[in-house]
């Protein structure tokens, strides 16, 4: 048995091993896979799950570390202290730079590790630049971690209290945020490793993007749950009762969404039809770069922004060379090998008109890119200012908010067209007819509302129609497939119908919550009540509270609707006992239809508090369409196509890629005869 | 076409560059410490309006006769929270004035932003546009200076201040002061 104290020193030899393997693991296989040497390619799989258990080795060790507060480590002791309750030591692990980056290259090793075990029946050069591709990227983390963040450095003599983890961070919505965000973002690489494995092969064969699709969605499912419980967190626990701020950190979460949204449709169309293929790479490769430009901006204190890691231009140098040489590497590849140039039908796909569905889904593509551009730009705008000496400048939201409608409106316009459109040739006549009743529909939800709305009728009619336009459009879908016997509804068209009634339903809580939403701030003593729509708020009082780390302010508030008792909501101002933070916990009565909010603010003097009171309608929904987009990307998943499509593999491994389409599943069948 | 293939890589080099330059920024965290041509000279005459008192004015002639402490802040700068505990403990002290100078925010979100935080400041002055702002040389929030009470700008900060940068610098600066005196 070992003795306990060296644990950290195991860690520490721990990483390193793992880096050197993770160099076997880029090195071998490629250039096996580039001559033909199977005993080299062979090393891809058991060096990706050698690397797994190395790293989840070390990841153990530091939360072992942070279990039993070993506080000579460097580590723990700036992000912990002993008053921190068991819960929160575990999510204090990546509740800073250097085990947040741990727990990213953990998740890497864990992709890579699932990569190597469903990938059985791919070719074993294909998989096995996958695989290095994976292990070139785990080289950058690990050696990021290694030399530039080390968690395992020691404070020696051991520090007799830590200090504490950032109160902000002290909260459920906290302990999965990261680890759901990271999945999202290192998911993409799989795809990407794809990409970059078809360039070096020089040829985009669909049966293997076919086995790529469930991973981007995968991905894409779980870094839409992670922005989603971001935005939740910042809303309950900031006080301000905002749910997306615009925020540099946001929007580097944000981009890589977007790119990934894209990748989903682009995917799709170059998988059945062929189309797209050097765009679907380009999207792979953006996407998953988008994902490390987020790390670099968060972890290189370029960027100012609430949630900014503690900065170090070392750390930044050693990922802006990092991602040059990723990034800068992928896009020269793209540049030298990408199909489709040399004009031969193989590469094209199959043609296809302006009125079609292919049409439709670029237009979708370039609606998400440059949407994903404008946040690029006004995220990176300030910098620019500032490199070129123009001052500092910082883009607000309104610039953000005015882009985004902009471009989001033609999206919400043309989606329910795709479903129902044809893939190479429509009438343009045939959708329209189908979904005109619809958009009758939509439209007179959406005066009725104008007209019905207390205020903020532009807000709530628009919210509404864009809403319902989806719903019926997408309904309608549904019911032409069930409608002709002996249609199959498949796992895809579920996931597609889910997803695009979150759009539906993220909209309606949206611009519902914009238009609708009532809010007072004023003193109030205890006793004093405050009137808003049908509620009153009366403050009953504010009692001391003693948390295990804080001193908390806790004030009662009772509630009445139409004067009848409704509940008794806890807001509290929290002091926390290590930096003297003040943090706000709202007092929050949830619903469907709307959130009751109520924030405590600073005592006034004479017994009297400043209250701030919200009536937020619709709120929910805003996360519930969330919910319904993330599952739908689970549900396209597991389509059973992507797994027959594995068997086929294996038995038409010899196929050339021209025959290998799958013709079309997606038609609605009805629509041929 | 197969220009349109260089595309990115060259989006891309242009955003390295960038990007290398906003790194090379930050290596220097003194780039924005230069010294303010403000020091030993008097402050920029003002009239400003108050935050929590619509309509009155102070002018900058009201404030003569005694130290104060001049803090730029806005509720749209986050660095500004991390300063606010700080100021906060230092207010406390109430070694001298802490005078707030808000710029170019909105009413209600600074009023809000001082709500939920806590309030410092013994005044808070309101530069809606900045204008003022430029003839105290202020690039941003935060930045804190130091006036006697003749007048006199004695010393300058940029970006937050920290309990290190107020026992190492800002107390010895006191201190003189009170020796002047």
């Amino acid at each position: 048995m070992l003795p306990v104290h060296i644990l950290p020193e195991l860690g520490q030899v721990t990483l390193i091993l793992a880096l050197l393997v993770a160099v076997s693991q880029a090195a071998m296989p490629l250039a096996g896979a580039q001559r033909g040497r199977d005993s080299w390619m062979a090393i891809a799989r058991p060096a990706a799950y050698l690397q797994l258990v190395l790293v989840a080795l070390a990841f153990a060790i530091l939360t072992h570390a942070f279990v039993v507060q070993d506080f000579s480590l460097r580590y723990v002791a700036t992000n912990s202290n002993s008053l921190l309750p068991m819960q929160y030591r575990f999510s204090a692990v990546w509740g800073a730079h250097e085990g947040s980056l741990l727990l990213w290259a953990l998740i890497l090793a864990t992709w890579t590790g699932l990569v190597a075990r469903f990938s059985q029946r791919l070719p074993a050069a294909v998989i096995s630049r996958v695989l290095g591709v994976m292990g070139l990227v785990s080289v950058g983390f690990l050696s990021f971690l290694i030399f530039t963040s080390n968690p395992f450095a020691r404070l020696l003599p051991a520090a007799a209290e830590g200090r504490d983890v950032n109160p902000l961070l002290q909260d459920p919505g906290l302990i999965i945020h990261p680890p759901m965000l990271y999945i999202g973002y290192v998911g993409f690489v799989v795809p990407f490793a794809f990409a970059i494995a078809a360039l070096l092969d020089g040829r985009v064969d669909a049966r293997w993007l076919r086995w790529t699709r469930p991973w981007t969605n995968i991905a894409w499912g779980f870094l839409t749950l992670g922005i989603a419980l971001g935005s939740w967190w910042a809303y309950y626990e900031l006080g301000w009762g905002g749910w997306w701020f615009w925020d540099p950190v946001e929007n580097a979460s944000f981009m890589p969404w977007l790119a990934g949204a894209a990748l989903l449709h682009s995917q799709a169309v170059t998988e059945k039809r062929g189309s797209f293929r050097a765009w679907t790479l380009l999207l792979a490769i953006a996407t998953f770069s988008l994902s490390l430009l987020g790390t670099f901006l968060v972890r290189s204190g370029v960027l100012t922004s609430v949630h900014a890691f503690a900065s170090d231009p070392a750390r930044g140098l050693f990922i802006l060379i990092f991602l040059g040489l990723v990034i800068g590497g992928s896009l020269l590849l793209y540049a030298l090998r990408a199909p489709g140039t040399d004009g031969d039908a193989a590469s094209a796909g199959t043609p296809f008109v302006a009125a079609s569905r292919e049409t439709l889904l670029l237009a979708n593509n370039l609606l998400l890119v440059a949407a994903c551009g404008m946040v690029l730009l006004g995220t990176l705008y300030p910098l620019l200012a500032d490199a070129l000496g123009l001052g500092k400048i910082s883009v607000g939201p309104p610039y953000f908010a005015l882009l985004f409608v902009l471009l989001m409106a033609p999206l919400v316009l043309l989606l329910p067209f795709g479903p129902l459109t044809r893939w190479q040739r429509e009438q343009i006549s045939r959708p329209l007819a189908m979904l005109l009743p619809w958009a009758g529909l939509a439209l007179g939800i959406g005066i009725a509302a104008f007209f019905l709305a207390p205020y903020g009728r532009w807000k709530v009619a628009a919210g509404l129609v864009g809403a319902a336009w989806i719903v019926a459009g997408t309904l309608r879908f549904v019911w032409t497939r069930f409608s002709a016997s002996g249609n199959r509804f498949t796992a895809e068209m579920l996931g597609m119908t889910l997803a695009h009634t979150g759009v539906a339903v993220f909209l309606v809580g949206a611009l519902l919550v914009e238009g609708l939403a009532q809010q007072r701030e004023l003193a109030l003593r205890p006793g004093q009540a405050v009137e808003l729509g049908r509620y009153v708020f009366r403050l009953e009082g504010v009692e001391r509270l003693q948390g295990p780390n804080y001193i908390a302010d806790r004030g009662s508030v009772r509630v009445l609707r139409d004067d009848a008792p409704l509940t008794t909501l806890h807001p509290e101002r929290r002091s926390y006992a290590s930096g003297g933070q003040v943090m706000t916990e709202a007092g929050i009565a949830p619903g469907i239809n709307r959130d009751l909010y109520v924030a405590l603010g600073e005592p006034l003097g004479g017994g009297a508090w400043a209250v701030r009171v919200h009536i937020k309608p619709f709120v929910r929904w805003i996360w519930a369409g969330a919910l319904l987009m993330a599952l739908g990307g689970f549900v396209t998943a597991g389509d059973r196509r992507f797994r027959t499509a594995r068997n086929r593999v294996a038995a038409d491994s010899e196929l050339e890629p021209a025959s290998g389409f799958n013709v079309d599943d997606l038609q609605p069948e009805v629509v041929r005869r | 076409m197969t220009l349109g293939r260089w595309l990115p890589l060259v989006i891309f080099a242009a955003l390295a560059l960038l990007l290398a330059a906003g790194v090379w920024l930050s290596r220097n965290p003194n780039r924005e410490a230069l010294p303010s041509p403000l020091i030993g000279k008097p402050a920029p005459a003002f009239s400003l309006p108050v935050l929590h008192e619509s309509g009155r004015l102070v002018s900058s002639a009201e404030l003569r006769g005694a130290p104060y402490l001049l803090n730029v802040w806005g509720s749209w700068c986050p660095e500004c929270r991390v300063e606010h505990p700080v100021l906060t403990r230092f207010a406390e002290t109430k070694r001298l004035r802490v005078i707030g100078y808000n710029l170019k925010d909105e009413r209600v979100d600074a009023l809000r932003w001082l709500e939920q935080f806590g309030n410092p400041y013994w005044l808070v002055l309101v530069d809606y546009e900045g204008k003022q702002g430029i003839d105290w040389g202020i690039y941003g929030a935060p930045e804190t200076f130091l006036v006697d009470g003749g007048g006199v700008v004695r010393w300058k900060h940029v970006g937050p201040l920290s309990d290190a940068i107020i026992r190492d610098q800002l107390l010895p600066q006191l201190t003189a002061l009170d020796g002047r005196q």
